[in-house]
């Protein structure tokens, strides 16, 4: 066919593409990434490698710095029974928020699904509480767990179960603030499994239905396998989140009854702000780190290994 | 083969008054059709003409506002999709990313409860057929375009259907491919003999794989009719203007009565054009346009013109020439060398493929040549 177009420049996008730009060298580009790896090394970095060293140093904040303690932190501290209770409450606070987070925000997820406009407002209402901050929300929840009065004690007194007061039961304080926990930041999960959900081809269930799937089926078949990376995000992200157990905890029990609901991170806080014991607590805080680290790695090593499979 | 034997010989397809309407907009109005057993049935037409939606009714993927569907002399517009006995390949192919080509193909048999061996022979004998045998267990990310339709294809295949839907299952291939896979799905339905209704706003889809074509408009049918016959013998303006390449030539026209029993028009330069359009088939109605195709405009002497576009295309060569009034009339240049651009020539029209419209766009042709 007789058509004809103008030679295009051959060859001088494909050189600038591999230098700088045209006219420009490759160093520039760095520029453009040069103010976040600046933060990222004065905010992260550099605080990480001096908390490392810190861990083996007899700092206080008082005395200052009393020299270098090799292991001796991490050996008192493996020592300590309340620490070591902390470990405890806050992987099995892990493991009850986790779980809760991935299957009740994946089924609230599947469930708003929808165009309609009850489910654009139970969405929102979802993911309300999540712009609460912890103050308040422990406060509601307090009003919650009242002994006597709160809202708990009136339901189960209704089924003729009385005294029912989580926040002083060495059993049931930890579970407590987890419903809390939960309740206050369930609507992220959500959220991100929307995502998720929303990015599936609706041609897939169109598919699915031709081919007889029955909804379990779908949803095993079709639904999960085409979102699990975005599980594996969630769970990650959550142990990463829960492992920091903070402000419901100290606000709810104080980490009591008997450091029954004591947190990693309270015990870190209390060891470097109101003992003043610095290095003490920069050594928990590895110790924090490294389980974080390892939880999160298990995690994101099964989620490829089911992504793959 | 006894996958091959069965498929596709339960019976044909009924529309009956069926409407579609999403709020105030109706998608589609009072349709009517029957597709027989064993055909290969094109719904062409325009986008938004509701081909498409007419196909996922067919499927159950839509509801319907009005009217009822049956396959095979069973009513289906009541019951679930995968009821139905159709099985459908989409434009996109929806095949399962995380399944295997296996899979992916094994997924309907295994919901209605298929033994494995079963399964395992009618994926054998599809993915042989359609040559995939190779991609078994590979995954849909790991297969070109072509290939992923192949096993969309199967995947259809395997079940059995009474009726296989395709919904533009060709437009994202490119030209080469799409011309391959054209002549395959055309022997696959020679070879099986199914029911097929298939969805396209490509003509050429439609008159090369067609048993029977659907010409489609803003919601209605338009026309339905073989291949050839829709190309030659156009039932309305509509249909005469979308089918062929290049468009058809429409001339603005005046009746000027009849010579010898057959109508003759006026163009707009007063040249008289004799047609062989019974006088008797117009009966009073007022004709307002001619209209020709290319290849039965003939240069030589008749209504005067002058070159304006040439194109060249190899087997053809297209020649677009602009009428005193300003009409323009594309026609087919026999010789290989074409006029100049600029030059002044005359054209007449073939009276016996000359076709006449009213304002109505309803065509009035030419007796059926004996």
């Amino acid at each position: 066919m007789s058509t004809a177009a103008a030679p295009l420049p051959a060859g001088r996008a494909t050189d600038a593409s591999m230098r700088g730009g045209i006219g420009q060298p490759a160093w520039a580009n760095m520029l453009f990434v040069l103010p976040y790896i600046v933060v990222a090394i004065g905010l992260v970095v550099v605080p990480m490698v001096l908390g490392i060293w810190l861990s083996f140093q007899d700092y206080d904040m008082l005395g200052g710095w009393n020299g270098g303690v090799a292991f001796d932190n991490y050996v008192n501290l493996f020592g300590d029974r309340i620490f070591l209770g902390t470990i405890a409450n806050t992987l099995l606070f892990v493991l009850m928020t986790t779980p809760a987070f991935v299957v009740i925000g994946l089924f609230l997820a599947i469930t708003l699904n929808g165009h309609l406009r009850r489910h654009a407002v139970l969405r929102s209402v979802f993911f309300a509480s999540s712009v609460l901050s912890v103050t308040v929300v422990t406060l509601i929840w307090r009003l919650v767990y009242l002994p006597d009065h709160g809202l708990l004690a009136d339901i189960t007194g209704l089924v003729g179960i009385h005294g029912i007061d989580p926040v002083t039961s060495p059993t049931w304080a930890l579970p407590a603030i987890a419903v809390v926990t939960v309740w206050w930041i369930i609507g992220l999960p959500m959220t991100l499994f929307l995502a998720a959900l929303q990015q599936i081809p609706p041609e897939i269930y169109e598919a699915a239905a031709l081919d007889r799937a029955s909804r379990w089926r779908t949803l095993v078949s079709i639904t999960l396998p085409s979102i699990c990376r975005t599980v594996v995000v969630v769970a990650v992200l959550e142990i990463i989140l829960q492992f920091q157990l903070f402000g419901q905890a100290l606000l709810i029990t104080g980490g009591g009854p008997d450091n029954r609901s004591r947190p990693m991170v309270q015990y870190i806080y209390e060891s470097g702000f109101r003992d003043l014991q610095l290095g003490y607590a920069a050594a928990a805080s590895q110790v924090l780190f490294a389980l974080m680290l390892v939880a999160a790695l298990v995690q994101f090593s099964l989620g490829r290994q089911r992504g793959e499979a | 083969m006894t996958l091959l034997k069965r498929i596709g010989r339960l019976g044909g397809l009924s529309l009956r008054g069926v409407s579609k309407r999403f709020g105030t907009l109706d998608i589609i109005r009072d349709l009517s059709l029957d597709i027989e057993d064993g055909e290969f049935a094109v719904f062409l037409g325009p986008s938004g003409c509701g081909k498409s939606t007419l196909l996922r009714m067919i499927a159950g993927l839509e509801t319907l506002s009005g009217g009822e569907i049956s396959l095979g002399g069973r009513r289906i517009d009541t019951i679930a999709p995968g009821e139905r006995g159709v099985a459908m390949v989409f434009q996109n192919y929806a095949l399962y990313p995380h399944m295997t080509v296996r899979q992916n193909m094994a997924f309907g048999l295994r919901n209605v409860g298929t033994p494995r061996d079963e399964i395992a022979r009618k994926i054998d004998t599809a993915s042989q057929i359609l040559e995939i045998s190779h991609l078994l267990d590979r995954k849909p990310g790991q297969l070109s375009g072509g290939q992923r339709q192949r096993v969309a294809i199967g995947r259809a295949i395997v079940k059995q259907p009474e009726l296989f839907l395709f919904d533009e299952p060709l437009s994202n291939l490119d030209a080469a491919l799409r011309s391959r896979t054209r002549i395959e799905l055309a022997r696959l339905h020679q070879r099986m003999q199914a029911t097929m209704v298939f969805v396209t706003h490509d003509q050429v889809e439609a008159m090369t794989m067609a048993t029977r074509i659907v010409v489609m408009n803003q919601g209605r049918i338009e026309q339905v009719g073989a291949p050839m016959e829709i190309y030659i013998r156009p039932a309305t303006r509509f249909v005469a203007s979308f089918i062929g390449s290049p468009p058809m030539n429409f001339l603005p026209v005046t009746p000027t009565g009849e010579g010898g029993g057959f109508a003759a028009v006026r163009l707009a330069d007063g040249s008289v054009v004799n047609t062989a359009v019974p006088s008797a088939s117009l009966s009073g109605a007022g004709v307002t346009a001619l209209g020709v195709r290319a290849e039965h405009v003939i240069p030589g002497s008749g209504a005067p013109a002058r070159v304006d576009v040439v194109e060249r295309l190899g087997e053809r060569t297209l020649v677009y020439a602009v009428t005193a009034d300003g009409s323009t009339i594309v026609y087919d240049e026999p010789g290989h060398v074409a006029p100049a651009i600029g030059e002044r020539v005359e054209l007449a029209f073939d009276p016996s493929h000359a076709l006449l419209f009213d304002a109505n766009g309803i065509t009035y042709h030419a007796d059926p040549v004996a």
